[in-house]
C-alpha cells in the first residue's frame, strides 16, 4: 500500500489508547464501589492521556504520509482490515480527545450522584469511540466508530442531563442518525466504486465520475453537516449541549462536532474534489451565514449553556469557511480553530457546569457580581472569555486570523461578511461577562455561591496552559499539520475547476443544470 | 441395479417389496425427522404416563435435539436427492435446519416455567407441538416439491395454531389462537390453490420438472402459472408476514404466550423465506428476474407499514410484532437480489435477527406479569431494579436497530451492500431512512428502563436456565457484530452453494 509507514514505535500505540478506555470500562463494570470506579476512570484516562504522548515526540513532520499504521485482517469475506494510523489532519485531535476526556471525569467527580457507574463506563466507551473516529483508516471502522459515539452519548443527555432531557437526546439521535444512515448508503456505493476496498488511502487516490462524485458528495455531506452542524441543521445543538450534564456539553463541543470537519478534510475534499469545488460558493455562503446568524441567535440568549451552545454554531461556521476556502491559510486556521474552540468551549462549559452544581440555575438573570462573591472562579472566567472572543496572545485570535485570510483570498464578500461574526462575538461575550461577573451582587444566587477547591481548579489549569501556548506559540501545531494540508491541497487542485473565479462556476452551474434537464 | 427402481415400472409381484418406494439413503437422510417425531412422542407418553416433571420432558426434548443435530451433521454436507425427487437435502437444508433445532430448543428453555407463572399447568403438549413444528419446518426447506413444501407448512401451522393458543384460561390467547387458524386457513388455500395451477400449467409438482418445463416452452397455460406463482407468493407473504397480508400477525403476536411469540416471529419466518427461495430460485429461476417490480414494490411496503405501525403502539409485544414485519422487508430485499451475496446476506440475518429477539422475548417473558399488559411505561425504572436484565434488553433493542458493534448492523449491512451491489440505491435509501425510524421505538425502551423514574414496577422473576440463554445471546449479538467473519464464511459457502 501507498502512502504508509508502517509503526516506527514497534508497539500498537494507536490500538492501545483507542482500546485502553473500553478496557478500563469493563472494569469499572466489575466494581460496586463508587469511589473506586471513579479514580479507575480517572486512572484510565490519564494513562489513556500518557500513552497518546509518544504519537506527538515521534512524529514525523516531514511527510504526509500515514504514520504508527497497524494493519490486521479482520472480515476477510468482505476483503475488511482493521487498519489504524494517523497524518497531520488527524493527529492533534487524538490529545485533545484524551485532555478533554480526563477533565470531564474530574469535572464529574460530584456532579454524578446516581448511575455512577454507569456513567463513567458511557464516558470511557465515549472516548474510545472518539479516538477511533480519529485513528481509523478504514472507512467501515471509522463508520463503526462514529456510531458508536451516539449511544453513550444518547445514554449520557438522557439519563443525567437537565429536566428536558429525553426531547434533547432522542432530537440529538435522530438529527445525527438521519445524516448518518445517508453516509451509509455513500459509503457502500463508494465501496463498489472503488473497486471493492474499504481502505481509506485507496479510496482516496481513485478517481470518481463527476456525476457520482456529486451524489457521494450529498451522502456524506449530510452526515458531516449534521454533525458539525452547519446553519439549516443546526437545531439539534442548542438542546443537546444545554440539557447534557457538564460533560456531555464538553465532549459534544469539543470533540462531536470536530468530527464533522475531520469527515470533510478526511472524506469529502480528498476523494469528491469536483464537487467540492463546484459547490464552492454555496458552502462559503452558508459557512458564512451559521456565522452570522448563529452569532445574532447568541445574543439573544437567557441561559448561559444555551448561549455558549449557540456560539458554537457560530465558531463552527469559522471552521467550514476554513476549510471550504481550499486554501493553506483557511484550512490550517480552520484545523486550528476547531482545537481552539474545543479548549475554549470546553472550558466555558466546565465553568458555567461548576457554578451551576453550587446553584441549579443556568439562567443569566439568577446571577451578577460574581467578581465580588468568587474572585478565584472569574480569573478563569476572564481568560477563557477573553479566549473565545479572539484576543491576540491567545489561542483564538491565530485561528481566526488565519481563516479570515483564507477566506480574503477566496471571496472577498464573503470575507468581509465574516468580520461581522467576529464582532458580534465579541458583542455577546463581552455582553455575558458584564451581566454576571460585573453588575450588582444578584442576592437569589449569593448564599449559594462557594469559589472553586482545588479539584476545579486542577481542571481548568490544562486548558489555561493550552490557551496561553496555543496563542503563543501556533506553530508548534502548524508544524504537524502543514506537510499534510499541502499535500491536501495538491490532491484538490488536480481538479481542474477554477474556483476563485465566480464566472467560470457559474458557467459550470448552468452546464450540470442543463446536463440534468 | 438392485437398489432403487422408479415405481412407474412396477409389477404386480413387486407390490410388497417396499425397496421400490424407497431406499436406505433415504430412511437415513429423514433420520432427523424420525428422530424428532420418536422425541415428540416420548414426550407425549410421559404426559401420559404422568411423569410431569418439567425438568425431566426439557431433558428428553432437548436430547432429541441434540441426536437429530447429530444425525444431520452424519448425513454430511453433500447434495442428495430422496424419495424421487421429494426431498433435496444440501448445504442449505442442513443450515436451515441448524437453525430450527436451535431456535426451537432455546424457546423450549425460555418456556420453563413460562406456563406455570402465567397460570396454566405444564403440559407435555406444549414440548411436542414445538417439536412437530420443527419436524414441519425442516421439511419446507428440505423439499423439492411443491406438495413437499405443503405439508411442511400444514405441519409447521397446525403445531402452531394450537401452541399460540396454548393458554386456554387467557382470553388474549384464545382469541388470537383462532384469528391465527383462521387467517392461517385461508394463507394455506391461497399456496394449494397456487400449486394446483402451476401443476395444471406444467405438470408436475416438482421443482426441477417446473424449471424445465417453463425453460423449454411446455406449458400448458401462461396465464394459468402466471396465476400460480402469484397466489403462491401470496401464500408465502401470508406466512412471512409481508405487507398487505401481515395484518394477522400483531393480533396474534399480542395474544400468543410470550415464549410463542419469540418462536413464532423466528423459526417459521425464516422457513418461510427459505422455502420461498428454494421454490423462487430452483421452480422459477426466470420468473424471479421478471418480477423484480414486484419483490421491489413488496420489500418497500412491508418495511414501510410495519415501522410506521410500530411507532404508534404502547404494547411492547405488538411493537416488536410490527418491527418483525419491517425486518421481514429487509430481507425481501435480500429475495430480490437472489445472487450468492444477497442470499448469504439473509441467511446471515436471519440467524441475527433469531438470536435478538429470542432474547428480547425472554426477558418480556421473564417481566411479564399474569393477566396483563405490558406497555412501554411498565418498564420504567428498570435499570435501577435490574440493572443486568436492562442491558441486556438495552443491547437486543440497540442491535434489532442496527447500531454497531452490534450484530444487527452487520446483518443489515449485508442486505444493504448486496442491494446496492445489485443497482437498488433507491430501495436502500428507503431502508436506511425506516432504519431511522426504528430507533424510534426501539429506543422507547431504553428510555423507560434508564431515564424514567418510577419506583413501583415490573419486579422480572428470574429462572436460571432462561438468564443462562439470554446471557448466551448477549454474547452472540456482539460477537457476531465484532467478529462476524466466523459465521460469515458459512453463509457465503452456503449461499454460493445453493444459487
Amino acid at each position: 500500500m501507498e502512502g504508509i509507514i508502517i509503526n516506527s514505535l514497534d508497539f500498537p500505540v494507536l490500538t492501545v489508547i483507542t482500546f485502553l478506555p473500553l478496557a478500563g470500562a469493563l472494569l469499572i463494570l466489575l466494581m460496586r464501589n463508587n469511589v473506586l470506579i471513579k479514580w479507575i476512570a480517572l486512572l484510565t484516562t490519564v494513562a489513556t492521556f500518557i500513552v497518546s504522548l509518544p504519537i506527538y515526540t515521534q512524529f514525523d513532520k516531514t511527510t504526509y504520509k500515514m504514520q504508527f499504521v497497524e494493519v490486521h485482517p479482520w472480515i476477510p469475506a468482505w476483503n475488511l482490515n482493521y487498519t489504524v494510523g494517523v497524518d497531520g489532519i488527524s493527529v492533534l485531535f487524538i490529545i485533545l480527545v484524551t485532555i478533554l476526556s480526563t477533565l470531564c471525569v474530574s469535572a464529574s467527580w460530584k456532579a454524578i450522584q446516581e448511575k455512577t457507574k454507569e456513567f463513567f463506563i458511557s464516558l470511557l466507551i465515549m472516548e474510545t469511540a472518539m479516538i477511533g473516529v480519529f485513528v481509523s483508516l478504514n472507512i467501515f471502522l471509522f463508520y463503526l466508530f462514529w456510531e458508536l459515539t451516539l449511544i453513550p452519548m444518547f445514554l449520557l443527555i438522557g439519563i443525567w442531563g437537565g429536566s428536558n432531557r429525553i426531547y434533547a437526546t432522542i432530537k440529538f439521535v435522530l438529527f445525527t442518525l438521519a445524516g448518518s444512515v445517508l453516509m451509509l448508503v455513500g459509503i457502500i456505493v463508494l465501496y463498489y466504486a472503488g473497486g471493492k476496498t474499504f481502505d481509506i488511502l485507496t479510496l482516496s487516490n481513485a478517481i470518481y465520475p463527476h456525476h457520482l462524485q456529486l451524489w457521494l458528495f450529498f451522502a456524506f455531506f449530510s452526515a458531516f453537516a449534521v454533525k458539525m452542524p452547519m446553519f439549516p441543521i443546526h437545531t439539534w445543538l442548542p438542546d443537546a449541549h444545554t440539557e447534557a450534564p457538564t460533560a456531555g456539553s464538553v465532549i459534544l463541543a469539543g470533540v462531536l462536532l470536530k468530527m464533522g470537519a475531520y469527515g470533510f478534510l478526511r472524506f469529502s475534499l480528498p476523494m469528491f474534489p469536483y464537487a467540492v469545488k463546484l459547490l464552492f460558493l454555496p458552502l462559503l455562503v452558508l459557512s458564512v451565514t451559521a456565522i452570522i446568524y448563529g452569532a445574532y441567535v447568541t445574543l439573544m440568549q437567557n441561559d448561559m449553556k444555551r448561549l455558549i451552545a449557540y456560539s458554537s454554531v457560530s465558531h463552527m461556521g469559522f471552521v467550514t469557511l476554513g476549510i471550504f476556502t481550499l486554501n493553506q491559510n483557511g484550512i490550517e486556521g480552520g484545523m486550528l480553530q476547531m482545537i481552539n474552540h474545543g479548549v475554549i468551549t470546553g472550558a466555558l462549559f466546565l465553568c458555567v457546569g461548576m457554578i451551576y452544581e453550587r446553584t441549579h440555575t443556568r439562567m443569566i438573570d439568577d446571577y451578577g457580581g460574581l467578581s465580588k462573591t468568587v474572585p478565584i472562579y472569574v480569573v478563569f472566567f476572564t481568560i477563557f472569555t477573553l479566549a473565545a472572543i479572539g484576543f491576540p496572545g491567545m489561542n483564538a485570535f491565530i485561528g481566526e486570523f488565519l481563516i479570515i485570510s483564507g477566506a480574503f483570498k477566496a471571496n472577498m464578500v464573503i470575507a468581509a461578511f465574516s468580520i461581522l461574526g467576529v464582532v458580534l462575538g465579541v458583542t455577546y461575550m463581552v455582553w455575558l461577562y458584564y451581566r454576571i461577573v460585573l453588575n450588582e451582587i444578584n442576592p437569589a444566587t449569593k448564599s449559594q455561591l462557594s469559589d472553586l477547591d482545588f479539584r476545579e481548579i486542577t481542571t481548568l489549569i490544562p486548558l489555561v496552559i493550552l490557551v496561553f501556548f496555543i496563542g503563543l506559540q501556533p506553530g508548534v501545531l502548524l508544524s504537524y499539520m502543514h506537510v499534510s494540508v499541502d499535500h491536501l491541497l495538491e490532491h484538490v487542485s488536480a481538479e481542474n475547476l477554477e474556483v476563485y473565479d465566480s464566472i467560470t462556476l457559474f458557467g459550470r452551474y448552468l452546464k450540470e443544470i442543463i446536463g440534468w434537464v | 441395479m438392485d437398489g432403487y427402481r422408479s415405481p412407474h415400472y412396477n409389477r404386480l409381484g413387486d407390490f410388497m417389496d417396499l425397496s421400490q418406494y424407497f431406499t436406505s439413503s433415504d430412511i437415513t437422510g429423514i433420520a432427523p425427522e424420525i428422530i424428532l417425531t420418536l422425541t415428540a412422542l416420548v414426550v407425549l407418553t410421559l404426559e401420559m404416563a404422568r411423569v410431569n416433571r418439567p425438568g425431566i420432558i426439557l431433558l428428553v426434548a432437548a436430547f432429541g435435539f441434540v441426536l437429530a443435530g447429530a444425525a444431520i451433521v452424519q448425513g454430511g454436507a453433500g447434495d442428495k436427492i430422496l424419495f424421487g425427487g421429494m426431498l433435496y437435502l444440501s448445504k442449505f437444508s442442513m443450515f436451515f435446519d441448524f437453525l430450527y433445532i436451535s431456535v426451537g430448543l432455546a424457546t423450549m428453555i425460555i418456556s420453563q416455567g413460562y406456563l406455570e407463572k402465567m397460570g396454566s399447568e405444564s403440559r407435555g403438549e406444549y414440548p411436542a407441538l414445538i417439536l412437530f413444528s420443527v419436524i414441519g419446518m425442516m421439511l419446507m426447506t428440505r423439499a423439492n416439491d411443491l406438495v413437499m413444501v405443503f405439508l411442511g407448512l400444514e405441519l409447521l401451522s397446525l403445531s402452531l395454531y394450537v401452541l399460540v393458543g396454548f393458554l386456554r384460561h387467557n382470553l388474549y390467547s384464545n382469541e388470537s389462537g383462532l384469528k391465527y387458524l383462521l387467517l392461517g386457513a385461508f394463507a394455506t388455500g391461497f399456496f394449494l390453490f397456487g400449486a394446483a395451477l402451476t401443476y395444471g400449467a406444467t405438470g408436475t409438482t416438482n421443482f426441477s420438472g417446473i424449471a424445465s418445463a417453463i425453460a423449454g416452452e411446455t406449458i400448458l397455460s401462461g396465464v394459468y402459472l402466471f396465476l400460480g406463482i402469484g397466489l403462491l407468493l401470496i401464500g408465502f407473504a401470508f406466512k412471512v408476514a409481508l405487507a398487505p397480508f401481515h395484518m394477522w400477525s400483531p393480533d396474534v403476536y399480542q395474544g400468543a404466550p410470550t415464549t410463542v411469540t419469540g418462536f413464532l416471529c423466528t423459526a417459521p419466518k425464516a422457513a418461510g423465506f427459505g422455502a420461498l427461495l428454494r421454490v423462487f430460485m430452483v421452480a422459477f429461476p426466470e420468473i424471479i428476474s421478471e418480477w423484480k417490480d414486484l419483490f421491489w414494490v413488496l420489500a418497500a411496503l412491508t418495511m414501510t407499514v410495519g415501522n410506521i405501525s410500530a411507532l404508534v403502539q404502547s404494547n411492547v409485544k405488538r411493537m416488536l410484532a410490527f418491527s418483525s414485519v419491517s425486518h421481514a422487508g429487509y430481507l425481501v430485499m435480500g429475495v430480490l437480489v437472489n445472487d450468492g451475496a444477497g442470499i448469504s446476506a439473509i441467511l446471515f440475518y436471519l440467524v441475527v435477527y433469531s438470536a435478538m429477539n429470542l432474547g428480547a422475548f425472554a426477558i418480556i417473558s421473564l417481566v411479564e406479569k399474569d393477566e396483563q399488559e405490558v406497555v412501554f411505561e411498565d418498564y420504567r425504572g428498570m435499570a435501577s431494579r435490574n440493572p443486568l436484565l436492562s442491558v441486556a434488553m438495552a443491547l437486543f433493542m440497540i442491535s434489532l436497530a442496527g447500531f454497531p458493534p452490534t450484530a444487527g448492523f452487520v446483518a443489515k449491512y449485508g442486505l444493504f451492500s448486496a442491494a446496492i451491489e445489485n443497482g437498488y440505491v433507491w430501495l436502500v435509501i428507503i431502508a436506511v431512512l425506516n432504519t431511522l425510524v426504528s430507533f424510534y421505538y426501539y429506543f422507547r425502551i431504553i428510555v423507560n428502563m434508564y431515564m424514567r423514574n418510577e419506583k413501583e414496577g415490573l419486579q422480572p422473576s428470574m429462572r436460571f436456565l432462561t438468564a443462562g440463554l439470554i446471557a448466551l445471546f448477549v454474547a452472540a449479538v456482539f460477537l457476531l457484530g465484532i467478529t462476524p467473519g466466523y459465521l460469515l464464511e458459512i453463509t457465503i459457502d452456503v449461499a454460493t452453494s445453493a444459487s
